[in-house]
């Protein structure tokens, strides 16, 4: 039963990702006083491209290929760790916070190797940017995480998320410092404004859209689904851990109903947030990219150190 | 049991290196074998055969990796056999001083450590036979690399057998020296010498340290035995000296930093099948040097020597990989990353041995099953990765990785053994080194129960550096493999390299990367196989590592952290094969083959890729302040006002800062010390006799 219904919430948190990606757009473009697309535009290009033919370059290997189901299958068993709806789910123990930011990094290493693959400038491009960004952005996520994980003596998510609730709401500055600190990592690890720009394909700007230049149909579709899919999952989880009410405790419809709900809402207006900052942001030039997420992981440092002086203190006296 | 296997293992070795000297001596060979076997005309014929000419070579050199191969094999089972049952075995050896035997044993883990040494000594068994087909032909003998080869791994498994610090020492020396001579084995180049040179130099004032080492624990505690060492009553300050010397000493054979100089001279010169067993097995063995000595001999732990070693590990590990990112050499590159990953291990001691002085020995315990993990881990990939860069040595004889490209097409096997190899590395689930590396994650997550806010502090911090140390560690592998086997060939060589075609160069590689694979899925096996080793060893066992089944790996509870990787596979291979499944088969559509894109402008080619100097210049330009970088540009212009460029060269050069900063004033301050010391050397024979007339006379002044 439960892992029928972990099952039912990883499905739903792939269906909705597209949506999500649609509503940014759409809240992004009425900031901007344009008219935009249906929400649900995602969806339809995601069809489209379904029905394409994929086009295969010369220099390609088998490594092209094969990247975007993998990329693809890490990024949904990445959405199986994390509770959408309820916690205690049985998925939420295969792995922890560390192995999804081990699922990270895999998706990222073989979207980076298909970049390479093909022996384009763009690629190879695009690989050292995204490399070199993620592994700035890495240690400061971990850093956030650990934040999190020290107070809550576990990095497992369902756990975390239950000790967090439970505690009702508490002004930690701590989880203040790692909330900025975990929000500028998703700016950078979503390839968003002021780091990325998702609409640009200009050349010399591109850091995701270069490595991914040469997918076309279905590779192209499952690559655009699986980047939809994570940036839900940050959204999920800033969403879900710093503040998880109304996410279901048990499994009886109400509170799952409820569940729903109160993640759409979450997510609503993290979106908004996130276009909002899209709008007044303009985009870095590369080398102020190591500045920003420098100020990310300063900012999780002192999450760090004001729990250790702060609040653990306090704990073990 | 265990002791007679590892005796056969190592009586295995020292057969190898006996045979490796009759490889130019088919004649003699011969000749002996048909009088000694006068009297047996059926055997006789048959030893005709064996030892006739056509095909001694082929046929000798397999039997010497056949018996290196037994003796990994027997390592294996001798390791195996004790872990599981967790017995002691001693034994004393009727060899070495009068009044010194020597003494062996055979515990827990050693046990282990024969076990890390084995499987890598297999997998060369399988591959060396093949690689050293090139040398046959060339100038150097093939009895001193084979001779060599046995007395070195002997080396390793007698300091993994000794219980005394004369044994240790010996078997030690054995190990170093043998290395040596692998190490200038092509000496007509005078970069090996040089950098033989340097590794002998190294050892051997690391080997002095550990001498010391022990001589101030042997000095308290009555004997040169193990024992009697572990029975020494040493002061703080006494245990902190022997800690130090002995870190020295270890570290310097392991690589730590700032004492690494020789490592990235010396592995990239070896034959590769050699260079995987240094990389992979040798540091390895000063790792077991260090445990053996600070957690079994001393016998106690003060928190500053945690502090120290955390401290020395995380710098190790960060600069280990940041200056690896700017190597260009295949080898160099795989050395540096060694020192990171020797980085890590020395990380996850330190918070072993914090926990420990703490007396929270169970995290302790965590600690130490995390670090020995990574050496295993460790030992296995980064010994295939040597074989690969071999193996890419072997058929285009270039190491520069700039000239290197679209090997996968080439070479499609070699190009899945190290694509797994590089997973590994980059601690990617569900790969054997991610496991270790979430166990150290895990351990230093624990700190929060310390009392000392300092420390956890210090510990959150470390576990950031890993952090950084792990993601550059995937951009420089990545890079790797984006360089060498990915995109366009970018040489005429690279071009036309075919596959490997030596079944054994293709096992060996294939058993590691098997073993690599296995050992990231079924980790807990493993882990509970540890148990007698930590018993035995601190006390302590980690009770809940498997509180959810064999197949979840839980360290400490299992709310606290739970890791399922089989599940983890299957459920990406589920959902991947469903993708595929629905996106290719139902819907039916081919790819179309097409040229990449090339903005229209047409004429894309090789030299357009990003290189490998290209892809880390971003790191490079961030991390500045640790590089010792020396660049240059020279842009030719041509045309009316010179407005066009003609051509561009771009230069680098990224210098092991070590050197400049601490080595090269050492040199200047010995020189300055010998030309101190050379104003009384005159030369002049009655100088020579004054100075012999006045120390008599200063001598019998003493004694009178």
């Amino acid at each position: 039963m439960s892992w029928l219904l972990a099952f039912l919430e990883t499905l739903l948190f792939i269906a909705a990702a597209p949506l999500l990606a649609g509503w940014i757009k759409r809240v992004k473009c009425r900031l901007q006083n344009r008219k935009s697309p249906s929400v649900f535009q995602p969806y339809r290009n995601l069809l489209k491209l379904y029905d394409k033919q994929p086009i295969l370059p010369h220099p390609a290997s088998w490594i092209f290929p094969a990247a975007p189901y993998i990329v693809f299958a890490s990024t949904v068993l990445s959405a199986a760790i994390v509770p959408l709806v309820a916690v205690n789910l049985p998925t939420a123990h295969i792995a922890d916070m560390i192995v999804l930011v081990g699922f990270f990094a895999l998706s990222r290493t073989f979207l980076v190797l298909a970049g390479m693959d093909i022996g384009t400038a763009f690629g190879g491009m695009g690989a050292s940017r995204e490399m070199t960004i993620s592994s700035l952005a890495e240690p400061s996520m971990l850093m956030a995480v650990f934040t999190l994980a020290m107070t809550a003596h576990t990095t497992n998510l369902s756990e975390a998320i239950n000790y967090v609730h439970d505690t009702g709401l508490v002004l930690r500055p701590s989880y203040v410092f790692a909330l900025g600190g975990l929000m500028m990592v998703t700016v950078a690890e979503t390839g968003r404004v002021p780091v990325d720009n998702p609409a640009t394909h200009l050349e010399l700007t591109m850091i995701h859209e270069a490595m991914i230049l040469e997918y076309s149909g279905r590779w192209l579709a499952l690559i655009e689904w699986a980047s939809q899919i994570k940036l839900m999952l940050y959204g999920v989880l800033i969403a879900n851990i710093f503040f998880p009410w109304g996410i279901a405790q048990d499994f009886s419809p109400a509170s799952l109903g409820l569940g729903i709900v109160m993640i759409a809402i979450k997510l609503a207006i993290l979106a908004v947030i996130l276009a909002l900052s899209e709008v007044v942001l303009a985009k870095m030039r590369i080398f102020r990219v190591q500045e920003y997420l420098s100020f990310a992981y300063l900012l999780s440092v002192l999450g760090m150190l004001s729990h250790i002086i702060l609040e653990a203190a306090r704990v073990y006296r | 049991m265990s002791l007679f296997f590892a005796y056969v293992s190592v009586l295995f070795a020292l057969m190898s290196a006996l045979t490796a000297l009759t490889a130019s001596k088919q004649k003699e060979v011969a000749n002996l074998s048909r009088s000694a076997l006068q009297h047996w005309p059926a055997l006789q014929f048959k030893a005709e055969n064996l030892f006739c000419e056509s095909g001694y070579a082929v046929r000798h050199r397999n039997f010497l990796f056949i018996l290196l191969g037994f003796s990994g094999l027997f390592a294996v089972l001798a390791g195996t056999t004790t872990l599981l049952s967790g017995s002691i075995t001693t034994d004393i050896l009727p060899l070495g001083l009068p009044w010194l035997n020597w003494h062996i044993r055979i515990d827990p883990l050693s046990g282990f450590f024969l076990c890390v040494l084995g499987l890598p000594l297999m997998a060369v068994s399988l591959y060396g036979s093949g690689y050293v087909r090139e040398y046959e032909h060339g100038k150097h003998s093939m009895a001193a690399l084979g001779l060599f080869t046995g007395l070195f791994v002997a080396g390793m498994e007698m300091v993994l057998l000794a219980d005394d610090a004369f044994i240790f020492m010996i078997a030690w020396e054995l190990m170093s020296v043998a290395s040596y001579f692998l190490v200038v084995f092509q000496h007509h180049h005078s970069a090996n010498r040089h950098a033989g040179f340097l590794y002998l130099l190294m050892a051997e004032i690391g080997a002095i340290a550990i001498i010391l080492a022990f001589g101030v624990v042997a000095g308290f505690g009555n004997g040169l035995t193990f024992t009697a060492m572990r029975s020494a009553e040493l002061s703080a300050t006494w245990a902190s000296i022997a800690f130090i010397l002995g870190l020295i000493g270890f570290g310097m054979k392991a690589g730590l930093m700032p004492l690494h100089a020789w490592l990235p001279e010396a592995h990239p010169v070896a034959p590769p099948h050699i260079s995987a067993l240094m990389s992979g097995v040798m540091l390895k063995i000063a790792v077991y040097g260090f445990i053996r000595f600070s957690f079994d001999l001393l016998n106690q732990f003060l928190w500053q020597w945690g502090v120290l070693v955390l401290i020395l590990g995380c710098t190790t590990a960060v600069l280990g990989i940041l200056y690896a990112l700017q190597q260009t050499n295949l080898k160099r590159l795989l050395a540096y990353s060694s020192v990171e990953n020797i980085g890590i291990i020395f990380t996850a001691l330190g918070l072993s041995l914090i926990f420990f002085s703490s007396g929270m020995s169970e995290l302790g315990t965590l600690g130490l099953i995390a670090a020995l993990l990574h050496c295993l881990n460790h030992a296995l990939f980064k010994s295939l990765l040597f074989m690969v860069a071999g193996i890419i040595w072997h058929k285009i004889h270039d190491h520069n990785l700039e000239n290197l490209g679209g090997l996968i097409h080439r070479m499609p096997k070699t190009a899945v053994f190290f694509l797994v190899g590089v997973l590994s590395i980059s601690a990617l689930p569900p790969f054997n080194g991610f496991v270790s590396e979430w166990l150290i994650f895990q351990t230093a997550l624990q700190a929060g129960s310390l009392d000392s806010g300092v420390l956890r502090s210090l510990i959150p911090s470390a576990s950031a550096v890993l952090a950084l140390t792990s993601a550059l560690a995937a951009t420089c592998f990545v890079k790797f493999y984006g360089v060498a086997f990915l995109g366009l060939p970018r040489t005429h060589h690279a071009a036309h390299a075919n596959e490997i075609d030596h079944q054994g160069m293709v096992t060996g590689p294939a058993f590691l990367s098997a073993c690599c694979l296995l050992f990231g899925i079924f980790p807990t096996p493993l882990i509970n196989a540890m148990g007698n080793l930590t018993q035995q060893l601190t006390g302590f066992q980690l009770t809940n590592i498997s509180s959810l089944g064999w197949l979840w790996l839980t360290p400490v509870s299992q709310n606290t952290a739970a890791y399922a990787p089989l599940y983890v596979l299957a459920g990406s291979m589920a959902v991947g094969g469903l993708c595929y499944h629905f996106l290719y088969r139902r819907t039916g559509l081919n790819p179309r083959k097409a040229e990449p894109w090339d903005c229209g402008f047409g004429g894309l080619n090789a030299h357009m890729q990003y290189t490998s100097g290209a892809f880390s210049m971003p790191i490079r330009r961030i991390f500045q302040p640790v590089f010792d970088i020396k660049e240059s540009l020279e842009v030719q212009h041509e045309g009316p006002a010179s407005t066009r460029v003609k051509s561009i060269r771009y230069q680098f050069q990224a210098p092991d800062p070590v050197w400049s900063k601490l080595y090269d004033p050492i040199t200047l301050a010995v020189n300055r010390l010998a030309r101190f010391a050379g104003i009384i050397q005159t030369g002049n024979i009655r100088t020579y006799l004054g100075y012999s007339f006045f120390t008599l006379i200063f001598l019998l002044w003493v004694i009178s």
